[in-house]
């Protein structure tokens, strides 16, 4: 029971990294339509960024954290304006590819610069693990504040789009970015802040990922990127709740597979249990049905 | 007009043909003149499989409409089927060649039942949701034959899906499929002479197969679902009879793929979602349903990074920006305005005769 | 007997009652009109009886046959085709090939024929190369065969649209606003194929239309809809003198 209830709460940590990479994926899909590949990758910036700042520059570990958040974020906007912004209104494959080649370019640059070599990496929390119940339960304190960290950034992003004129604005051109446009929304600068928020995001779910997994490589961030992916799609992309419940679920569900069925087969009963969420809601479990009109 | 289009469709497919024999025929000269590198040469069956995977992709890409990314699933239960096939009959069938035209329809008729039974639920999805699911797939099949050991002893078979001890063979049993070891000792029955072949058999299939009764019904669901209907097209039955084929010629490319490793493992390099995506990358760079299109990028785009060789590191971040250049300038509305203008038609002073074409 | 006979017709989208005790009687080789004004569920009633709606209410008898329920597929292979109001051609495809899609189910050979490239193959081919240039030749669209079918202007689209519905060898056609966006020649031109059509085929046509001119120029009967309900039929003549149908159209 004991032993459940610790891999429930790692589930729910590692299910806040995926949350906090699936807001990007899904904030870019609901307001650009396109799928980002790339998005993985810029969390594998995010950590070695941070990595470059305190172990290679001992800065100390918030202060490179402030820097990869700023690193991250001017990247996002630079990748939408330079390969995304000229395919607007270019068909979706043709993004897709772009999106690919952005997220090879990304792999590669950090190859590049690092090396193929594992880089461990330190972990940027400084808390003391959490003992409950007589020790029988030992919560790290990056399970904490991965996971205090992923409801607080939900809580504040939530409010940002309801509450903010920006925000409110990212509502609309993802309702409809051509009749936005026609209200006065600056549509171009919406997207490019849906890709700074998302990146900003990337950075933190990667400082956060690594300080728990701390092998850091230039494909660090593929696999999480694809499971955020299809974490957004569970819980129906284009949704932030959605993305948030998607990603815990995801998690969860991963680090049980992984505990009670088999560590080498997690992997499969993610992706089986995303099947069956689809064919069941072929929209996510909170996803818009959208009917074509005959 | 009626012919001369008829002649020119013809044609272009004769083209396609003869491109693939014409680069056989270069490539077998060379060879023999000893022109060709052992890196180029190691490089050939690998080619050819490729070009068959993006033939077939494109078949459900372009042909059909839909996104798949999964295509290297059915690739890697092909190559698993036929390399098991193969491994276990080795010392019954010695022909080669018997033994690898049996290897080629097991892989094939294995990977189409697959594409089949995933093609019914998957075919339900739309868009991107299909994407997804589809590079599921591709990773759980991926996933799966990771886990599985099999072998043989004068019992019979054994299976396992923890590791080779837990099958309890006899001392004398030989192990078939060693979890993430994968199979060794496939025979070497591929060639590149097999491998163009498989070539011509594949776009045989599909180019046929897209100028038929079928091929128009399977465009125009891609074209308006809604109005396919309304003319009496079964959907689910076309959309699930392009799936199947793609998945069963992907299964072909297995197999050659296959019979030309000693040692075959399912790896993310080799058939997870990258393969997958790698494959997706010629069928759009080809231009979305176009045939040859799909056989040049996939020549072009494995060569491409062998040729950047002296690049060292580099040459990866090349094809990278190579590929995102290539997309901005060719579907972009801006790179498309760009093309127009200073297209070689137009720099050659053509398009009088491109405008009576129309 | 008549070709069409639809009793009680009705279907709700929630609480909302889009169409509400429908009846229509169509005899074999009429041209019907159903008019009213936007949103009286015209189109509404069109996707019933090519079953892209179920409807929750009554029945649809078609030359006898109850198709009430049946898939779009099965009713089209009972005999009726439509075109839509918002055109839905094959883009990609040729205009020929648009026809030929049309002819699918009539002109049959095996997937595998297609690839082996059996004699069936020419021998169908060529049969259904023939039949789409006879339906094209009607509607003046034979020079433009191949053509990419997105190339073509939109009045001839919408021709492509009655071309490919008449491939599937229906016995009732429906046409969705078969005039709107043409200019008054192209709409005497159209109302003049339609009776072609109705003449040469003996086909049976039913039409939802905007057009005035066009409903009084060549349709029989007339069937009224507003907010989903039936607001009067009859004759052309006498329906559309009926005050009942002004005030519906023009207000109090």
């Amino acid at each position: 029971m004991m032993g459940f209830i610790s891999y429930l709460v790692n589930g729910i940590s590692l299910g806040s990294v995926y949350a906090l990479i699936a807001l990007g994926y899904t904030m870019v899909y609901g307001i650009a339509k396109m799928l980002n590949f790339a998005h993985g990758d810029v969390i594998m910036i995010g950590g070695f960024v941070t990595f470059t700042a305190v172990s290679g520059m001992g800065l100390p570990p918030i202060l490179g954290v402030l820097i990869s958040v700023a690193v991250c974020t001017v990247l996002g906007m630079v990748i939408e304006r330079i390969a995304y912004k000229p395919l607007r209104g270019a068909s979706k494959l043709a993004v897709l590819i772009t999106a690919i080649g952005v997220s090879y370019f990304l792999q590669n640059i950090a190859l590049l610069i690092y090396g193929s070599n594992t880089k461990s990496f330190t972990s940027v929390v400084a808390i003391e693990p959490l003992s409950l119940a007589d020790g029988a339960i030992i919560l790290s304190g990056e399970t904490i504040v991965t996971i205090l960290a992923c409801i607080v950034i939900m809580i504040a992003l939530t409010s940002f789009i309801k509450y903010s004129k920006s925000g409110r604005a990212m509502l609309a051109v993802s309702e409809d970015s051509g009749a936005a446009q026609l209200m006065g929304v600056n549509v171009n600068a919406t997207i490019a802040l849906t890709f700074a928020i998302g990146s900003a995001l990337a950075a933190i779910a990667g400082v956060l990922l690594c300080s728990s997994y701390p092998a850091l490589t230039p494909y660090t961030g593929a696999m999480p990127g694809i499971k955020a992916f299809v974490a957004a799609v569970f819980g129906g992309i284009g949704s932030i709740p959605g993305a948030f419940i998607g990603g815990i679920l995801l998690g969860v569900i991963e680090i049980l597979g992984k505990a009670y069925i088999s560590s080498q087969l997690a992997d499969a009963i993610v992706f089986a249990v995303l099947i069956i969420v689809l064919l069941v809601k072929p929209t996510g479990l909170l996803g818009k049905q959208i009917q074509e009109k005959v | 007009m009626k012919m001369k289009a008829l002649s020119k469709n013809t044609k272009s497919n004769l083209i396609t043909y003869g491109m693939v024999i014409l680069a056989y025929v270069v490539m077998e000269i060379l060879t023999r003149a000893g022109m060709v590198s052992s890196l180029l040469q190691g490089l050939l069956v690998p080619l050819c499989t490729y070009v068959i995977l993006a033939v077939s992709l494109n078949l459900v890409v372009g042909i059909s409409g839909e996104l798949s990314l999964g295509h290297a699933g059915f690739m890697c239960v092909g190559a698993f089927a036929s390399a098991f096939f193969s491994n276990y009959t080795k010392e019954a069938i010695t022909v080669s060649g018997l033994r690898f035209f049996l290897a080629l329809l097991i892989g094939a008729a294995v990977a189409a039942l697959f594409g089949f039974l995933i093609g019914i639920p998957v075919l339900r999805l739309r868009g991107d949701y299909l994407a997804i699911v589809t590079l599921a797939f591709g990773e759980i099949i991926k996933n799966v034959i990771n886990v599985i050991f099999l072998g043989h002893d004068s019992k019979g078979f054994h299976i396992s899906f923890k590791d080779a001890f837990s099958m309890n063979m006899e001392p004398d049993g030989e192990v078939l499929i060693n979890g993430p070891q994968g199979i060794t000792g496939t025979p070497h029955d591929s060639s590149f002479l097999i491998g163009i072949i498989l070539i011509l058999i594949t776009l045989f299939i599909v180019i046929n197969m897209v100028n038929s009764r079928t091929g128009r019904a399977i465009m125009a669901i891609r074209d308006n679902r809604i109005a396919a209907e309304s003319v009496g097209i079964h959907i689910t039955k076309y959309k699930l009879l392009a799936f199947t084929v793609s998945a069963s010629l992907a299964g072909v490319a297995g197999v050659l793929y296959a019979h030309n490793l000693s040692t075959l493992a399912a790896q993310p390099k080799n058939f997870g979602y990258n393969m997958s995506i790698m494959i997706l990358v010629f069928v759009v760079l080809g231009g979305i349903g176009n045939i040859r299109g799909s056989i040049i990028a996939a020549v072009v785009l494995t060569l491409l990074p062998e040729l950047l060789r002296s690049l060292n590191d580099y040459r990866m971040l090349m094809y990278a920006i190579v590929l995102i250049a290539t997309m901005i300038f060719t579907s972009s509305p801006g790179g498309q305005a760009f093309r127009e203008r200073y297209s070689l038609k137009v720099l050659f002073g053509q398009k009088k005769q491109e405008k009576e074409a129309e | 007997m008549a070709l069409l006979e639809v009793k009680e017709l009705g279907i709700s989208f929630g609480g909302l009652r889009a169409v509400d005790d429908f009846h229509m009687t169509i005899e074999q080789g009429e041209l019907y009109g159903l008019i009213g004004p936007n949103g009286a569920g015209k189109t509404t009633v069109f996707n019933l009886l090519t079953g892209v709606y179920k409807p929750t209410d009554g029945y649809i008898l078609l030359d006898g046959e109850n198709i009430t329920g049946k898939k779009t597929i099965e009713i089209n292979q009972h005999g009726i085709a439509r075109t839509f109001q918002n055109i839905r051609l094959f883009n990609e495809l040729t205009v020929k090939d648009n026809v030929k899609v049309g002819l699918h189910n009539h002109h049959t050979y095996s997937t595998l024929t297609g690839i082996l490239r059996l004699p069936k193959y020419y021998k169908v081919e060529k049969e259904m190369d023939e039949r789409a240039m006879e339906l094209l030749k009607v509607f003046d669209l034979d020079g433009e065969a191949d053509y990419k079918a997105s190339n073509l202007p939109y009045g001839k689209q919408r021709k492509l649209e009655i071309a490919r519905a008449l491939a599937t060898d229906p016995k009732l056609l429906l046409l969705d606003e078969p005039a709107a966006g043409m200019n008054p020649q192209e709409t005497q031109e159209l109302m003049n194929t339609i009776r072609f059509v109705r003449d040469e085929f003996h086909m049976t046509i039913l039409l939802i239309e905007h057009d005035m001119k066009l409903v009084s120029g060549i349709c029989e009967k007339l069937t009224v809809l507003n907010f989903g309900q039936i607001l009067t039929e009859g004759e052309t003549s006498e329906v559309l003198n009926d005050p009942k149908v002004i005030t519906a159209y023009l207000g109090e």
